[in-house]
């Protein structure tokens, strides 16, 4: 049984479809990535996985015991949070909330659950700084952090590398990489669909055509050469 | 000056006035952090000019006990506003606007056709600014303060993780499966509890300026959630305090006077905030 199971999927705004037909499986310690044009609903994708928007039709089934409050996201980062007066500490330890429930505190073993998290994406030096006064790169690890206390099967990451630059955009690559190796899945929206082929297991192309399938399929089918070569004409 | 201060605290109905004050400016900052955060910073406005609105039509209606509508109304329309603020088709600032401009409009139009009062601008002011209400308040009025003071702070406490994770990154807590449209209602209901209660204090016009001030203030010096949180209520709670002391030794308006203090703090802060 797969961790989740999209089968018939339709997605958008108002009962009005961008996306029909969706079929895809991802399995515990895959890498998925998520490419495709702007526009084209690869975020209405991460959301309805999430459960923050209904789909239009067909059905999300999860599986292996993955339950709803076991999903860590990083989403991508809103207007809301550029002048939230915060500590990292704080931020990190909110990730701890749904295991909370009605609880009003947290417990020790999830503080210390926070303090690992933090230790694991190097951060612990910044424990008492203030969120906004931090790079662009920081701020991604403090959110990595808060969604690694949310879970420990499954990453869904949304532009996780929008508006970094390239030093920053290779580490935070590779600390993800290095979390995928440690056996969480991920399933990641990118634009950068070189980094894409790189570090991906499997790839979800949605747009005109939809393609679902290993990184090597991708490579030989007609629609990832063909966003290749328009992503190619783009850059250059 | 101290002399003419002990003498005016002999008299039962400044006391009032001073806890009350105090509690009510204690309960808006402690909430104001998370609606300045939230970019709803005028709801307090517009809620406010609902319960005016309601007040209208109750004194119409001869009603004895005026929260009993008030208080519902002002209640539904805070969640209509908080908890449709994300995917509304109207959103959050033009369906406040419309909310609190409306119900002001109804209110004074009500008031003006169906009063009976003789002195109906004097009615309107003394909705509006506060007036001396807080200065006319029984012992019972006190009590009941009491009480939702202290349930709003309790449960300021013990929801105060929940609120800070659903404030920050509300889709995240959703995505994570906290239930984050019941503590949005929770709020929404608190802040309208809130509202009602400070309308007695310094009117309606007023109410946004005692919740957002403290807040902002207290944004200005501090980094963290918890600082900022802690920082904006004992703001708060001074500059009632010495509001309400100034305003009873000069004679001016209470809930005018709350708020320039509340203005003064906020330069101070911003001043200190620019030095660190």
């Amino acid at each position: 049984m797969a961790l989740i199971t999209v089968q018939n999927l339709a997605l958008g705004y108002d009962s009005r479809a961008i996306v029909e037909n969706l079929n895809f499986s991802v399995n515990m310690g895959d890498y998925l990535c998520i490419v495709g044009e702007n526009g084209s609903g690869k975020s209405t994708l991460m959301k309805t996985l999430l459960h923050l928007q209904e789909p239009v039709s067909g059905q999300i089934l999860t599986g292996d015991g993955l339950r709803k409050n076991e999903i860590g996201y990083l989403p991508q980062q809103t207007v809301v949070q550029k002048d939230f007066p915060a500590s990292v500490w704080e931020i990190v330890l909110s990730g701890c909330q749904s295991r909370c429930g009605l609880r009003p505190f947290y417990t020790r073993e999830e503080k210390r659950l926070a303090e690992e998290n933090m230790e694991r994406m190097s951060i612990t030096d910044l424990r008492n700084r203030c969120y906004r006064e931090l790079s662009g790169g920081q701020q991604q690890r403090v959110l990595l952090a808060r969604a690694l206390c949310a879970t420990r099967k499954i990453l869904l990451l949304d532009e996780p590398v929008s508006g970094l630059d390239p030093k920053v955009t290779a580490e935070m690559y590779e600390l993800i990489a290095g979390l995928n190796a440690e056996g969480i899945t991920v399933i990641m929206i990118s634009h950068d669909i070189s980094a894409a082929l790189r570090y991906a297991s499997h790839i979800l192309h949605i747009g005109d055509e939809v393609f679902y399938g290993t990184r090597n399929d991708y490579l030989k089918s007609n629609a990832g050469r063909r966003f290749m070569m328009k992503q190619k004409g783009g850059a250059a | 000056m101290l002399e003419k201060l002990s003498m005016y605290m002999h008299y039962p109905f400044v006391r009032y006035a001073v806890i009350v004050g105090v509690l009510i400016a204690l309960c808006s900052a402690l909430l104001g952090v998370t609606l300045v955060l939230k970019r709803f910073s005028f709801i307090g406005d517009g809620l406010s000019h609902v319960a005016f609105g309601a007040i209208a039509i109750a004194s119409v209606f001869n009603l004895t006990n005026q929260m009993l509508l008030v208080l519902p109304v002002t209640i539904i329309s805070a969640i209509m506003l908080l908890r449709t603020g994300q995917d509304a088709k109207i959103k959050g600032d033009a369906a406040i606007a419309m909310i609190s401009v409306g119900a002001l409009a109804f209110g004074y139009l009500i008031m003006n056709i169906f009063s009976t009062s003789s002195n109906l601008s004097g009615d309107v002011c003394s909705t509006l600014f506060g007036s001396t209400s807080i200065l006319t308040l029984t012992k019972r009025e006190v009590w009941l303060c009491t009480v939702l003071s202290v349930a709003v702070v309790v449960i300021f406490v013990l929801f105060y993780n929940k609120i800070f994770a659903v404030t920050f990154d509300e889709n995240f807590a959703k995505a994570t499966g906290t239930n984050a449209g019941s503590y949005n209602l929770l709020i929404a209901v608190v802040i309208a509890v809130i509202i009602v209660l400070a309308m007695n204090l310094v009117g309606s016009l007023l109410i946004s300026a005692l919740s957002i001030f403290p807040a902002l203030s207290a944004m200005r010096i501090f980094r963290s959630f918890k600082a900022v949180t802690i920082c904006s209520a004992v703001l708060s709670v001074i500059c009632a305090f010495f509001g309400i002391i100034i305003s009873i030794l000069a004679g001016t308006p209470v809930g005018s006077t709350i708020v320039v203090v509340d203005v003064i703090a906020f330069g101070v802060c911003y001043l200190i905030g620019m030095v660190r």
